[in-house]
């Protein structure tokens, strides 16, 4: 679904990524685990069209993405849910849920998506009025991830989505990413809780420094020593 | 200084009621491209006076005034636009102070421009449209209809802002740029309709302005000081703040007025601005941040 | 002390005998072109006066305000209380300085800054404007009044020397040396790398031990009392004050824009500004007045051509040119001789001065 080819990105004057290949069959789910500062949040960002990759090769099913503007990403199936969530604090969630529907296919479409997302989520169908910056970190992550949904996608780009929780309500997160995949939503999840997300994906890419260091399916990274000691603290 | 509470002061304080719907329309337009854009447009005065004159040119050479005051918000909406595309976006990255500054430089070109094409000589519509006389008190109709449109057209962009895809994005680009284009929203349109959104606003202005002032190029310098003084005190970018900011200022020049002269009225209220940012520096309605 | 180099006593003593030149020159049109130069002194020591102040990234637009007050001061006190403008200047001087202190105070200390202190600062502009306007018994109101005339008009008591256009210049030239000097003073004063620093990162700057609010007071009273000095000296050449002329928001975006025409961070280009604005409306009305086809063309509104192109150039100057005239030439020319010194390499550094959004 998802194929990238020695991608290089990076910002002023500062290359984060170093020809970066991976890709994403439909129905799957993925990580790309890493430590701080390996150009995970970079990779998501060059999927999305956050930032423009300056070499290789970003196809989604046949749509070179490097070929359509950075607010085009999202028609061809893209969803991202960002660091630290970014809604937009000022606006009511239903507003928000609104901006996630905001290309023109997922427009016509919006009253059929947004009950879809109200009974996966009933939550936020009560908080429907509420300001989005008002409500607990658990529920924006909810909401950051309805307005992705709202569009339409097949591929949800999930980023960091345990930052910044207690860890109870991080459990429930994770449990959100299997119920995307239950869905049928394609996913691919960047993640620092490297344990937890191995347990939920089924592939990996290990990133470090900007490069694909390793890759396989999660059961065999959960168990390689290396990982476990550079990432787990095992 | 001469002031009673008699029938008099009662119809000052209504006249800057009346006044307040006025300023509170120019306000809204500049609060709404701050909002959106973060840039000051210090020539909106100016666009507002092009607007008077596209509308007097039009109405003089036969056109009906509902139809001219139309020709000049869609004129001056294009024009807001064409300044965004022409003058704001090559600068949209430097200092915030250059993006104020450099419409400076096109309140002068639209300013000597008008007085080139129009001369100095004041300009009347010749519309004259009556009062209405209530309890021994008198309003001209001009102003009634000016305050009732401009509450009409702020309910009208509420509900565009509030409703529309596209208000919900303007509204939402101001809280976070960034992130624009995994909504699949192009920034770049959004600023271009919002400028657009903010001549039109305008014009619209300048169509309720042509019935009750006259139409000189230098009536651009005697409300832009105003607009900007309502949009700071309340907190730049705060459509409701300004709204309310109007309606205080608007006091301090009709209630000033009708007691002293006229330039005492608009001193005061100078003065009650600077003392009020000072007290309260984000303006008397900050919006959040 | 302040050393000066050779290039620059060369140029002082090429001003100290350009009136005779002009008149060698020039002979009938001594008084115009003496004129003009008086002109451009005057305005570039106000222009240099607002610079101490924009170059630390503090845009005022209230030096309209600082200009009115000085002229209004100074004349006032002289027509109704028969003040020597000896003592009416100072006077108006102090005047300005206190209402620059007392709105920078609180701007300063509440982090009022960008678009904020803009705006209040034109409403100051505004305010001083109203108040001379309203005050039309002693002001003459919008029309504007004049300093009572003493004897011939030559008078050192009265500070009037309007009729005598060499004595003019070489006082206008005086001020202007006197603007220069206060320039470098503060360039090299240990202030200026506080105000630097504080307008680059403000917390960083307090956190070294720079008191921010204290610096800027200075720097913005030292910055008012020149405008109002220069105000009060502009009214006492040209015999006539208005509210459009000397005050007012006019006259703030003028010294904005014309210091932003010129360069804001170098010595000489406020003064470059100042050349340039006047070169250029003279210019302009000399050619239209000179030519029958543009006269026919633009017939009476051609007065307002110069302003047009101002403002167009002000515009592509913002965009094109932020260093404006003189930071640009002297920023290429340090870069051609650092590509001829030592190959390229990080011409980019002085760019990323100019403030970029984060």
């Amino acid at each position: 679904m998802l194929e990238l080819r020695d991608i290089d990105a990076g910002y002023d004057g500062f290359q984060a990524l170093f020809g970066v290949s991976m890709q994403v069959a439909a129905g799957e789910a993925v990580a790309v685990i890493g430590a701080n500062g390996a150009g995970k949040t970079t990779l998501l960002r060059v999927i999305s069209g956050l930032l423009p990759a300056s070499a290789g090769e970003m196809n989604m099913e046949s749509v070179s993405l490097r070929a359509i503007a950075p607010h085009r990403i999202v028609e061809a199936g893209i969803a991202h849910v960002p660091e630290g969530r970014r809604l937009f604090p000022r606006l009511s969630v239903e507003s928000n849920l609104k901006m996630g529907a905001f290309a023109p296919a997922a427009r016509a479409r919006f009253a059929e998506r947004l009950d879809y997302v109200y009974s996966l989520f009933p939550r936020l169908k009560e908080r429907r009025a509420q300001l989005a910056g008002t409500m607990s970190g658990g529920e924006q992550q909810m909401c950051a991830i309805a307005r992705a949904l709202m569009s339409g996608p097949k591929l949800v780009l999930l980023d960091e989505p345990s930052m910044g929780l207690a860890p109870v309500i991080v459990h429930q997160v994770f449990d959100l990413v299997r119920r995307m995949r239950a869905e049928g939503y394609t996913v691919l999840v960047v993640e620092q809780n490297v344990s937890q997300v191995l347990k939920i994906v089924d592939r990996a890419y290990l990133l470090e420094v900007g490069r694909i260091k390793t890759s396989g399916p999660a059961a065999e990274l959960l168990a390689s020593d290396e990982i476990r000691k550079a990432y787990m603290g095992l | 200084m001469d002031c009673h509470l008699d029938i008099f002061f009662l119809e000052a304080v209504l006249n800057g009621i009346l006044l307040a719907g006025l300023l509170a329309l120019l306000a809204l337009g500049l609060n709404l491209i701050f909002g959106v854009i973060d840039v000051v447009w210090i020539c909106y005065a100016e666009l507002v006076m092009v607007g008077m004159y596209g509308i007097h040119h039009a109405y003089k050479a036969g056109v009906p005034f509902p139809v001219a005051a139309l020709i000049g918000i869609v004129l001056i909406a294009l024009a807001g636009a064409a300044l965004h595309h022409l003058v704001i976006r090559p600068v949209l990255d430097s200092a915030p102070i250059n993006q104020l500054l450099v419409t400076g430089g096109v309140l002068f070109l639209l300013q000597a421009a008008a007085t080139m094409a129009f001369g100095i000589d004041f300009k009347n519509l010749g519309i004259r449209l009556g009062s209405l006389g209530f309890a021994g008190m008198s309003f001209s109709w001009s102003r009634v209809i000016t305050f009732v449109v401009a509450l009409a057209s702020m309910l009208a962009l509420w509900l565009f802002l509030s409703r529309t895809y596209i208000g919900t994005a303007i509204r939402a680009i101001a809280q976070d740029r960034q992130i624009m284009p995994l909504m699949g929203v192009d920034s770049r349109r959004v600023y271009l309709i919002t400028s657009a959104i903010g001549g039109g606003l305008a014009g619209l202005a300048a169509a309720l302005m042509v019935l009750q002032y006259d139409i000189y190029p230098q009536i651009g310098l005697q409300f832009g000081p105003l607009i900007f003084m309502i949009c700071v005190l309340g907190g730049l970018g705060n459509m409701l703040g300004g709204f309310i900011a109007a309606f205080i200022i608007g006091q301090f020049i009709a209630i000033g007025g009708s007691c002293m002269a006229t330039e005492w009225g608009y001193a005061t209220a100078f003065l009650f601005f600077m003392v009020a940012i000072f007290i309260r520096p984000q303006g008397l309605f900050a919006a959040k941040s | 002390m302040i050393r000066i180099s050779r290039p620059a006593l060369v140029g002082l003593a090429l001003l100290g005998v350009l009136p005779f030149v002009i008149r060698l020159l020039f002979s009938g049109s001594e008084k115009y072109y003496l004129h003009l130069l008086i002109q451009i002194l005057l305005w570039s020591f106000i222009y240099t006066g607002w610079s101490l102040m924009g170059r630390f990234g503090l845009t005022s637009l209230g030096h309209g305000a600082f200009t009115g007050i000085g002229a209004y001061a100074t004349v006032l006190l002289w027509n109704f209380a028969g003040l020597t403008p000896w003592l009416g200047i100072p006077i108006g001087v102090a005047v300005a300085a206190i209402v620059a202190l007392l709105v920078g105070y609180p701007c300063f200390r509440l982090r009022i800054t960008g678009h904020y202190f803009a705006l209040l600062t034109l409403a100051l502009t505004e305010f001083v404007r109203l108040c001379i306007v309203g005050w039309r018994d002693y002001t003459g109101g919008s029309l504007g009044t004049q300093p009572k005339r003493y004897g011939d008009g030559i008078s050192l008591y009265a500070m009037q020397f309007e009729p005598d256009r060499v004595l003019s210049y070489y006082i206008a030239l005086a001020l202007w040396l006197f603007g220069l000097y206060v320039w470098v003073r503060v360039d090299r004063s240990m202030d200026r790398y506080a105000l630097d620093a504080a307008s680059q990162d403000e917390d960083a700057a307090a956190s070294v031990g720079i008191h921010v609010t204290r610096e800027r007071l200075k720097v913005t009273a030292l910055s008012a009392a020149m405008c109002a000095l220069g105000g009060a000296v502009f009214a006492q050449y040209q015999m006539y004050i208005g509210p459009d002329t000397i005050a007012g928001l006019g006259v703030s975006l003028n010294i904005v824009f014309a210091v932003i025409a010129g360069g804001m961070w170098v010595l000489l280009g406020p003064t470059v500004g100042a050349v340039f604005t006047q070169v250029l409306s003279e210019g302009l009305r000399v050619t239209i007045q000179g030519s029958a086809t543009l006269k026919a063309w633009f017939g009476s509104a051609a007065f307002a051509l110069d302003t047009a192109i101002y403002g167009l150039l002000l515009v592509l100057f913002i965009i094109y040119m932020p260093r404006g005239i003189l930071g640009t030439l002297i920023e290429r020319r340090r870069r051609s001789d650092a590509v001829a010194a030592r190959g390229s390499e990080r011409t980019n550094a002085s760019l990323a001065a100019n403030g970029k959004r984060p």
